[in-house]
């Protein structure tokens, strides 16, 4: 293949070649930018999300100290603790960690695909779908809120995944007439959740007042009855879409900017963007199905990641991370910070996250004035 | 009108005639059930710089989007290097042909050192990112539009000129030999459009790429084209050296306008002095 420039050498010969602000990593093969702030950040957040979990587990009736769960967690411990801490306790961290880290890489997905910062899966419709998917299972397939054995633990996810997938089709189909860019997709989202939230309404009114009860609880989101069965699920999706996620983040690069660029750098821009929309349906709704909807998770840790990252788009890894931490030590507030009475942890993380929703809306308003 | 040309006649052009590898045929475009170009036959000359010029909405950033490979033809084709570009893989389309859009946007926050790599997507892959071509490439990319002082600005930093060296800073990144322009110089003051086009045309003279660019400044057009392409409702009017095409007549006929064409003895650019809309015709058009 023909190379069409030829540089002048004595240019380039003066000075060493570098570009400022993208230093490299090369090894064989690979090779990206190296940015303290890419590993620092997601390192930083690991180490929170293991705070927050071993202050979790400890936490209860019968207390364990520090020392003696992360003692535990490494392999000793007497056997009582450790009952306690793997049997008991360590499910719900387990399942806050995973709902959190599903929802802020999905987060991130959907804010860089839509090219914008206030979308979010619960703003395309794909929670609410999930929701009602799961809703329904609660409600038509228990009697008298016993939902159990294989109903729960597969259909509840299976009718999520179901769900989240309709409404994101659904979403699709309505939006993709012009391309899936715009406000068009976020507009069609919000009808559609409008639709569900009448359709959940519904199934609450028809449920018995036990299975209404539980729906409702399990709607705000809560990590309260927890159990290995809840993190299968979403753990088998992370498992599979984290690497995944890893390897569509290049066509994802691409993705932010506008459609005609992005085609002209050689994305495939439909096949790329409907990946990314499929990878982000599943996540969302195996975290839903493990936990409820958890609100603002997917919203606001995509964009703090943004802002520790100091990046132009949603960081994938660092967003998946920070959500586990912020999740898991939301839980951690909701159980510690009110005395006798423990909050879902869906109440906390919309408690923080509609202001910063707000401040997010408050900025960008500013930043257009200037 | 459908001259049909052997693929071998344009790999191996006869003696004092440009091979041509970017070329249109029969090509209609439209959106939706709207034709906005109807059955253009173009030949883009190899090393050229050529401007499609024209009134607002003949079609001439149609053409050059389906030239980009963003747009698919309802009949015809683009082919390049004799083959249908529509049937050829994305990537490999855009290793060969950079596109700058009208009005690109990047996402908020974005360095200009990143956005120039950006430019190196089509030769990267998932795990190979950075590798010292890319590096190399942005760096030359960066000093030949001079925008390397302003590697770490973010772009909303910028003035207006200085992000659309950075935008075709971009697209130099991507190493093509061809390079199409849509409008570069919208929303820039004379002397930043000029500035724009003396690098278009440093590009050219250095490094011999095609150039075709959408420009609306008809005596810019004429003074850094080599070849003018004028279009009026999806057709063209007239092509060639632009001492040929940009006429009295051919203003009057194709934006209606009643103008003197001079030539400044000084430089030997042309000038166009509008006089005003043809009346007549603009009845007749509207």
């Amino acid at each position: 293949m023909l190379k069409p420039s030829v540089e002048p050498t004595a240019r380039r010969s003066r000075e060493p070649s570098s570009v400022p602000g993208r230093k490299a990593v090369r090894v064989g093969p690979v090779s990206g930018v190296w940015r303290a702030r890419d590993v620092f950040v997601p390192l930083a957040a690991a180490l929170a999300l293991f705070a927050a979990v071993v202050v979790n587990t400890g936490r209860g009736d019968f207390p364990i100290s520090v020392p003696e769960v992360v003692d535990v967690l490494f392999g000793g411990g007497d056997s009582a603790s450790r009952m306690v801490v793997l049997e008991f306790r360590m499910p719900r961290s387990v399942v806050g960690a995973l709902v959190g880290a599903a929802l802020g890489l999905a987060g991130a997905i959907v804010q860089g695909i839509s090219r914008n910062p206030l979308a979010s899966p619960d703003i395309l419709g794909i929670t609410a779908g999930a929701g009602t998917g799961a809703v329904a299972v609660i409600v038509l397939g228990g009697e008298y809120g016993s939902v159990s054995g294989p109903l729960a633990e597969i259909g509840v996810p299976a009718a999520s995944v179901l769900g989240g997938l309709l409404a994101a089709v659904l979403v699709y189909a309505l939006a993709v007439r012009r391309g899936l860019s715009g406000y068009r997709v976020l507009l069609v989202g919000v009808g559609v959740q409008a639709v569900l939230s009448s359709l959940i309404s519904w199934l609450l009114v028809k449920a018995s007042i036990v299975d209404a009860g539980r729906a409702i609880l399990w709607l705000t989101g809560s990590l309260n009855a927890s159990t290995w069965d809840n993190a299968r699920a979403v753990g088998w999706a992370l498992l599979v879409l984290l690497p995944v996620a890893l390897v569509l983040s290049f066509p994802f690069g691409a993705l932010n900017f506008d459609d005609d660029t992005a085609r002209g750098l050689g994305v495939r821009i439909d096949a790329a963007r409907a990946a990314l929309l499929v990878t982000a349906v599943l996540l969302t709704a195996t975290a839903t199905s493990a936990a409820g909807p958890v609100a603002f998770v997917a919203l606001a840790c995509p964009q703090l990641a943004v802002r520790l990252l100091r990046t132009g788009t949603p960081p994938l890894l660092a967003s998946a991370l920070l959500g586990a931490a912020v999740t898991v030590w939301a839980d951690v507030l909701g159980r510690t910070a009110f005395g006798s009475i423990e909050l879902p942890v869906g109440i906390l993380t919309a408690a923080v996250g509609a202001p910063y929703l707000l401040y997010l809306l408050a900025r960008s308003g500013k930043a257009r004035r200037t | 009108m459908t001259e049909t040309v052997d693929i071998k006649d344009l790999a191996e052009p006869g003696p004092g005639q440009p091979a041509v590898r970017l070329r249109a045929e029969g090509l209609t475009l439209g959106y939706g059930d709207r034709t906005v170009v109807h059955g253009i036959d173009l030949d883009i000359p190899d090393g050229s710089v050529t401007a499609v010029i024209g009134p607002n909405g003949c079609g001439k950033s149609t053409l050059l989007r389906s030239f980009g490979r963003l747009l698919k033809p309802m009949s015809g084709q683009v082919l390049l290097d004799g083959t249908s570009v529509h049937a050829m893989p994305t990537r490999e389309v855009a290793a060969l042909v950079g596109l700058l859009p009208q009005s690109p946007t990047a996402p908020e926050g974005l360095t200009v050192a990143d956005l120039v790599a950006r430019g190196r997507h089509p030769h990267q892959t998932w795990y190979r990112r950075w590798s010292s071509e890319d590096e190399k490439a942005v760096e030359r990319a960066l000093r030949r539009t001079g925008t390397y002082e302003l590697a770490e600005r973010t772009l909303d930093e910028l003035s207006g000129g200085q992000r659309q060296r950075a935008w075709i800073a971009m697209a130099l990144a991507q190493d093509t030999e061809m390079l199409l322009l849509d409008e570069p110089t919208t929303h820039l003051d004379l002397a930043h459009q000029i500035d724009v086009l003396e690098l278009v045309g440093e590009l050219h003279r250095e490094t011999g790429r095609t150039i075709v660019m959408v420009l609306h400044e008809l005596a810019l057009a004429a003074r850094y084209a080599e070849r003018l392409v004028a279009m009026k409702d999806g057709r063209i009017v007239a092509q060639g050296a632009p001492e040929d095409v940009l006429t009295e007549d051919l203003l009057r006929e194709v934006f209606g306008l009643r103008a003197r064409v001079r030539r400044d003895e000084e430089s030997g650019s042309l000038l166009v002095i509008p006089l005003g809309r043809d009346r007549d015709r603009l009845e007749a058009t509207v």
